[in-house]
C-alpha cells in the first residue's frame, strides 16, 4: 500500500472534521478498504478510523420498538446482541464471512460500501430500515442507488441503523463457492402492513426489492405463493452462474426464506 | 497391538512441533544482511509486442538499486525444459525460448517484463509504477482448438504454428481401428480436465546471495528438488558450475508439483545478487502466484471405448489437446505424454489402446505437473467413459470393471512397461465392504424424502509412481536421471544423520525415514535425523515428486544402511573376536550367533571413530556410507474409490455425504501419515471435481485471479471424518524395491475426481435427468442446474 496518515477520532464531530481533509477516507472495519489499499487501488492521504468512536457502537431497542445498531458495530456483536430481538438479522450477521471478518467488519461499513453481493443491504432494504448519519436520516428505499452506490455524501458517516422488527423474517443465502459472498441472498420480512422481499447478489443494479413476491406473499405468506422466478435480464452473469441461474435462485431462496420464517 | 516404533508404527510427525508452533524456517524467514528486494513488473496483457520499456524516470526514484529488463539477460540462457518429447513423425517437440524477463513480446498475463531492485519492497513497487511501457496489444490465443486453426495468431513468431508436438502412443492405428470395427458397442465421451492452480499455503520465495570473496552463489528457494534447480539454473541458464552454486530449500510449505520447476524468479535473484553485489529477495504475493506459478491439468479430450458382445473392453482410443501455456515449463512436455498415455489402459486388460495428444501453445500461464500429473487426466477420462458405457449397456458399473480387470502379474499393457503386482478385486472388495453398497438404496430413499437426489459413484485407478528408471526415461526423452541418493552418517556415539536427496515439504520424511533406519538397526528413532534441502549437505538426489520419495530415495537409504550394517558387523566381529559372518544384529546389539557374546551399537560406532582396537589393515575407520538407487521399474499403486453425493435439484448444489478409498500402496511404513496423504489428496480431488476452476476470458485475462473467484476446498466441503474412510489394508508389496513400497502421495488426487463426477451423474439419472451424460469439472451448482435444465 501507499503510505498515508491515520487518525483515530473519538467523537463523530472530530471524525467529520478529519474527513474534510483532501483525499481523506473513512475506515470502518476495513474488510474491503484494507485489501483495496494493499493492492494499491486506492491512495488516501488520511485514513480516518471510526473504530474509536464509542457512541456509534452497540445494539439497543429504541422507543418505537425498532432495533438500533450503531454504525460501528461489528457483525459478531450484532450476531450476539440482536439474537433475541431480531433473530433473522442476527443470523445474517453471524454468517457473514468468517470469524475474522465478523470481528472486524461493521454494519456501517458494509452499508456504506454497498457491495452488490453483501448481506446487510438485503436486511436493511427488506426491513425498511432507516440509515441515520451525522446529518440526516435516510429511508432504505432511498439509500441504495446501485452497485457500490448510495445516497451518502462525501464525508457523511453512518452513525446508526434502525430496523423495525418484523413479525417474521428469514434470510437465505446461496453462497458463491469461492468468496462465499451471496451468489443470491433473499431477505423476507413480514410486517403487519405487508411483506418486504429484498434480493442481494443477483442484480447488476445491486440490492433490490422483488415486488411481485412482496405482493403475493402479502396476501398469502407461504412458500407456495412465491411467484415464478423473475427474468434473468439485468442479472449478474459471471464465472459462478448465468443471469438465468441467479434469477432461478431468487425464487428458490425466497421460498426457503418464507418456509424458514414460518 | 499396533507397533509403536519402526516400520508400521503410526508415529506422530516430529516436524509438526516446529510447524505448528511457528518455529519453522521457511524461505521467507531467511533474511540475508544487506538484502534488497525485487518487484517484478508483470504484463497485464495476454499478448503484446514490446516496442519500448522506458525505465529512466523510475531509475532515479528513492531506494532504487537497479532496474532490469530482458536486455540485461541477452546472452544468458533461457529456462530449459527437462524432457524432450518426440512426435509421431519422429521430430522433436518445438521448444521456443523462455527468457527470464520478456524479450520482444509478452505472452501471458503475469509474464515478467522488468524487475526493480530497491532497498525496500514498497520502494520497488513505487518505482515500477514509473516505468513507461510501450506495448502493442496482439490478439490473444486462448482456446486450444482455435490455436491450432490455420492462420491463428502465433504465440511464438519463430515457430510454424502453435503446435508443440503431435504425439501418438500405444497400439497402431490399423489394429486399433479393427477393434472398433469389430465392437458390439462403442461409447464416446468428450470432456475437459479443468485447469487448476496448485495454491500451496506458502507462496514461492527466492533469495539470491553472492560472495565476492570466493565467487560463490547461494539461492534460497521454495523448491521440491534443490539439486534439480542447481543443475538446471547453473548449467543451462546462468553458467555457474556446481561447486560455486549452493541451492537451499529449507522448510517448504507445500508443493503439489508446482515447486518442482525452475522459475524465472530464481534465476533472476541469483543473477541480480551478483550484478547488484547485494542479496536480492523476492516473495510472491498470492496474486502473483495465480499468474506465475505453473498451472495444472487443462486437457480437452475425446475418448472412445470399444466393447465386444460380452462387454469385454477391446479398444480404447483417445484424442487430447493439452495446454502448454505460453512457454514450456520444466517438465510440462512429459505430463500429457509419458505420465498420461502410459496409464491409459488403467486396471484393465484392453488389448488395443491408442493415445493421441497434441500439445498446444496459448497465451496463458505455463502448465506443468500438479499432484498426480497426467495420471488424473488418464484416470478421469477412462473411468468416466467406463461409467457411461455401463449406463448405456444397463450393466452394473462395478461388475463391468471387475470382468475387465487385469488379474495376473506381471502384466504388460499396450502402453506401459509391466505392472509388477496388484490385486484389483481385493481393493474393490474392500471398497464395497466399507461403503456398505447394499445399504445405498435405503440411504437414497432417505435423501429423496428430503427432496435430494443421491448418487453412488465408483472408480478404479492405477498410477505409475516411484519415478523412475533412468535408462527407460532417457529413451523417452528425459534430460535427467531419476535415481535418488542417501548418505547414512553414523556419528561416534551412535546417533545418525541421513542426508537424503528427497525433499520434505509436508510429506513427513523427517518422521518416516528414521523409522526405517531405526527398524533396520534396532535402535530408537530419536537417534536418527534426516538432513535434506541443501545441496551443500546432501548427495546428488533428484527430489520429491511423483510419489517417489520412499520408493526411490528410501531405497537408497536402505542400501546405504545395509552397507553400514555390513561394515559394523566387521567391526563387531573384530571386537568380539568372531567372524563377521557369525555376527547378528538385533535390538541394537551385535551378537555372535549361538553365544551370549555381544557388543552394543554404540560401542561399535565409537570403535569406528576411535579406532584404537580396530582392524585398520582390513577396513577404513569411520562409519558413513552412500548409496544411489535407480529403480528397475515404476511402482503401481492402485485402488478402488467410492462416494455418495446428494444433489439439491433446486439449486444444483452437490454435497459429498460419504467417501471411501481402498488403496493398495504395498507396504506401509507410517499408516497415519499415509492416511493423511490420502485425505489431503482426496480433498484436492474434491476441489478439482466440485470447486476449482482456473478460467481465462477470450482475451487471455485471468478471471479467477484470487480466492474471491478461485474456489479452494475448505473443511466443510470435505465429508466429516466419520463418513470418510481411507483404507490401505490391501497390500501387494512392490516386487522390485527393498521396502516393497509403492507411494501414496498422489493417489487421492487421482482417484477422487471421477468418483465424484460418476456419483453426480448417478444422482441426476435417479431423478429422471437421464439426458445428462456428463458435466465438466468443476461440477458447480450453476453447471448442475444448467445440465438439469438443458441450458
Amino acid at each position: 500500500m501507499y503510505s498515508f496518515d491515520i487518525q483515530r477520532p473519538t467523537s463523530i464531530a472530530d471524525a467529520v472534521a478529519a474527513l474534510s481533509t483532501d483525499e481523506a477516507l473513512p475506515l470502518g472495519g476495513g474488510q474491503t478498504l484494507i485489501p483495496t489499499l494493499k493492492q494499491r487501488l486506492s491512495a488516501p492521504s488520511v485514513l480516518v478510523s471510526l473504530g474509536a468512536i464509542a457512541e456509534i457502537k452497540g445494539v439497543c431497542t429504541g422507543d418505537d420498538g425498532a432495533l438500533c445498531i450503531g454504525g460501528g458495530t461489528t457483525h459478531a456483536t450484532v450476531a450476539k446482541e440482536a439474537a433475541s430481538s431480531y433473530p433473522a438479522l442476527a443470523a445474517l450477521a453471524g454468517n457473514i464471512g468468517d470469524p475474522a471478518v465478523r470481528n472486524r467488519g461493521t454494519i456501517g461499513g458494509s452499508l456504506a460500501n454497498n457491495d452488490p453481493s453483501a448481506c446487510y443491504p438485503a436486511a436493511a432494504l427488506a426491513s425498511g430500515a432507516t440509515i441515520v448519519t451525522n446529518t440526516r436520516s435516510i429511508a432504505a428505499d432511498d439509500y441504495f442507488q446501485g452497485m457500490f452506490a448510495t445516497a451518502l455524501n462525501e464525508g457523511e458517516i453512518i452513525t446508526e441503523v434502525r430496523f423495525p422488527v418484523p413479525e417474521k423474517a428469514a434470510y437465505m443465502k446461496f453462497e458463491q463457492p469461492a468468496s462465499r459472498f451471496a451468489l443470491v441472498g433473499v431477505f423476507v420480512a413480514k410486517y403487519a402492513d405487508g411483506v418486504r422481499v429484498a434480493v442481494t447478489g443477483a442484480s447488476e443494479d445491486g440490492v433490490f426489492r422483488w415486488t411481485e413476491a412482496e405482493a403475493a406473499l402479502s396476501s398469502n405468506f407461504s412458500a407456495d405463493a412465491v411467484p415464478a422466478a423473475p427474468s434473468g435480464d439485468g442479472m449478474i452473469s459471471d464465472l459462478h452462474g448465468s443471469g438465468a441461474y441467479r434469477a432461478h435462485l431468487i425464487a428458490v431462496m425466497t421460498k426457503r426464506a418464507v418456509a424458514a420464517a414460518g | 497391538m499396533p507397533k509403536d516404533h519402526g516400520i508400521g508404527a503410526s508415529q506422530k510427525r516430529r516436524e509438526d512441533v516446529r510447524f505448528l508452533t511457528g518455529a519453522g524456517n521457511y524461505t521467507d524467514d531467511i533474511n540475508v544482511h544487506g538484502q534488497a528486494y525485487v518487484h517484478f513488473l508483470r504484463s497485464d496483457l495476454a499478448h503484446g509486442k514490446i516496442n519500448n520499456i522506458d525505465t529512466s524516470a523510475a531509475e532515479g526514484m528513492p531506494g532504487v538499486v537497479r532496474i532490469f529488463t530482458g536486455k540485461d539477460f541477452e546472452g544468458v540462457g533461457g529456462l530449459p525444459c527437462g524432457w524432450q518429447v518426440t512426435d509421431k513423425h519422429g521430430e522433436p517437440m518445438k521448444e521456443p525460448a523462455h527468457p527470464v524477463l520478456a524479450q520482444g513480446k509478452v505472452r501471458h498475463v503475469g509474464d515478467p517484463i522488468a524487475a526493480v531492485v530497491a532497498d525496500s519492497l514498497e520502494q520497488a513497487r513505487t518505482a515500477a509504477e514509473a516505468i513507461v511501457l510501450d506495448i502493442d496489444e496482439l490478439p490473444a490465443v486462448v482456446d486450444m482448438a482455435k490455436a491450432l486453426e490455420a492462420g491463428s495468431t502465433k504465440v511464438h513468431d519463430d515457430l510454424a504454428d502453435n503446435l508443440c508436438y503431435d504425439w501418438q502412443f500405444g497400439t497402431d492405428t490399423e489394429t486399433t481401428d479393427a477393434a472398433f470395427k469389430n465392437a458390439a458397442h462403442v461409447t464416446t465421451l468428450e470432456l475437459v480436465n479443468n485447469r487448476l492452480v496448485a495454491n500451496p499455503m506458502e507462496p514461492r520465495v527466492a533469495v539470491g546471495d553472492y560472495s565476492r570473496a570466493n565467487d560463490e552463489h547461494t539461492l534460497y528457494t521454495t523448491s521440491q528438488n534443490p539439486h534439480v534447480i542447481r543443475l538446471l539454473m547453473g548449467a543451462f541458464v546462468l553458467g555457474i558450475p556446481e561447486h560455486k552454486l549452493r541451492v537451499v530449500a529449507p522448510d517448504v510449505g507445500g508443493g503439489f508439483g508446482t515447486k518442482i520447476f525452475h522459475y524465472a524468479e530464481e534465476a533472476f535473484c541469483t543473477f541480480a545478487a551478483k550484478a547488484c553485489n547485494r542479496p536480492v529477495k523476492w516473495t510472491s504475493t498470492r496474486s502473483e502466484a495465480f499468474m506465475s506459478d505453473a498451472h495444472g491439468r487443462d486437457h480437452v479430450t475425446k475418448i472412445e471405448l470399444a466393447l465386444d458382445k460380452d462387454n469385454n473392453f477391446i479398444g480404447v482410443r483417445t484424442d487430447t489437446l493439452a495446454n502448454m501455456g505460453a512457454y514450456l515449463s520444466t517438465f510440462s512436455s512429459s505430463v500429457p505424454t509419458w505420465l498420461h498415455g502410459t496409464l491409459m489402459a488403467g486396471n484393465y486388460k484392453t488389448p488395443a489402446v491408442q493415445v493421441n495428444v497434441k500439445a498446444v501453445f496459448t497465451n496463458t500461464v505455463p502448465v506443468d505437473a500438479y499432484r498426480g500429473a497426467g495420471r488424473p487426466e488418464a484416470t478421469f477420462q477412462l473411468e468416466r467413459v467406463i461409467d457411461k458405457a455401463a449406463r448405456e449397456l444397463g450393466v452394473d458399473p462395478m461388475q463391468l470393471r471387475r470382468q475387465n480387470f487385469i488379474t495376473s502379474f506381471p502384466y504388460e499393457t499396450p502402453v506401459a512397461v509391466a505392472y509388477d503386482t496388484g490385486d484389483y478385486h481385493a481393493t474393490m472388495d474392500k471398497m464395497e465392504e466399507l461403503m456398505d453398497i447394499p445399504g445405498f438404496a435405503a440411504r437414497r430413499a432417505e435423501s429423496e424424502k428430503n427432496g435430494k437426489l443421491r448418487g453412488l459413484g465408483i472408480n478404479c485407478f492405477i498410477e505409475a509412481c516411484g519415478i523412475a528408471p533412468s535408462n527407460l526415461v532417457g529413451q523417452l526423452g528425459a534430460r535427467a536421471g531419476l535415481y535418488d541418493a542417501a548418505t547414512v552418517r553414523v556419528n561416534a556415539t551412535g546417533s545418525i544423520s541421513v542426508m537424503v536427496g528427497a525433499h520434505s515439504h509436508g510429506q513427513g520424511h523427517e518422521t518416516v525415514f528414521p523409522q526405517v533406519v531405526a527398524e533396520m538397526l534396532g535402535i530408537d528413532e530419536s537417534m536418527v535425523d534426516i538432513v535434506h534441502g541443501d545441496t551443500s549437505k546432501i548427495p546428488f538426489g533428484m527430489g520429491t515428486y511423483g510419489s517417489r520419495s520412499l520408493a526411490v530415495c528410501g531405497s537408497a537409504m536402505v542400501r546405504a544402511t545395509e552397507k553400514i550394517i555390513n561394515k559394523a558387523k566387521k567391526i563387531a566381529g573384530h571386537l568380539l573376536e568372531a567372524s563377521d559372518s557369525d555376527i547378528e544384529l538385533k535390538d541394537g546389539q551385535f551378537t555372535v550367533a549361538g553365544t551370549d557374546k555381544s557388543v552394543a551399537w554404540g560401542d561399535v560406532t565409537l570403535a569406528a571413530y576411535v579406532p584404537h582396537n580396530y582392524p585398520l589393515e582390513d577396513i577404513e575407520p569411520g562409519l558413513e556410507e552412500t548409496a544411489f538407487y535407480d529403480p528397475a521399474n515404476f511402482t503401481y499403486p492402485a485402488g478402488a474409490y467410492a462416494c455418495e453425493v446428494e444433489v439439491d435439484p433446486d439449486t444444483g448444489k452437490v454435497t459429498i455425504e460419504k467417501f471411501v478409498s481402498a488403496d493398495d500402496f504395498g507396504n506401509v511404513v507410517n499408516p497415519m501419515i499415509v492416511e493423511g496423504q490420502v485425505h489431503g489428496g482426496i480433498a484436492q480431488g474434491i476441489g478439482q471435481a466440485l470447486l476449482e476452476n482456473c478460467a481465462y476470458d477470450e482475451n487471455g485475462q485471468l478471471l479467477s485471479a484470487s480466492y474471491m473467484d478461485y474456489a479452494m476446498p475448505r473443511a466443510d466441503d470435505i465429508p466429516h471424518m466419520a463418513s470418510y474412510v481411507v483404507d490401505h489394508s490391501c497390500q501387494t508389496p512392490c516386487t522390485h524395491n527393498p521396502l516393497g513400497v509403492k507411494g501414496c502421495g498422489e493417489a487421492g488426487a487421482i482417484g477422487s475426481p471421477p468418483t465424484v463426477v460418476n456419483a453426480v451423474i448417478d444422482a441426476l439419472h435417479s431423478g429422471g435427468h437421464t439426458h445428462v451424460n456428463h458435466i465438466d469439472m468443476p461440477v458447480s451448482p450453476s453447471r448442475v442446474w444448467a445440465a438439469i435444465n438443458g441450458q
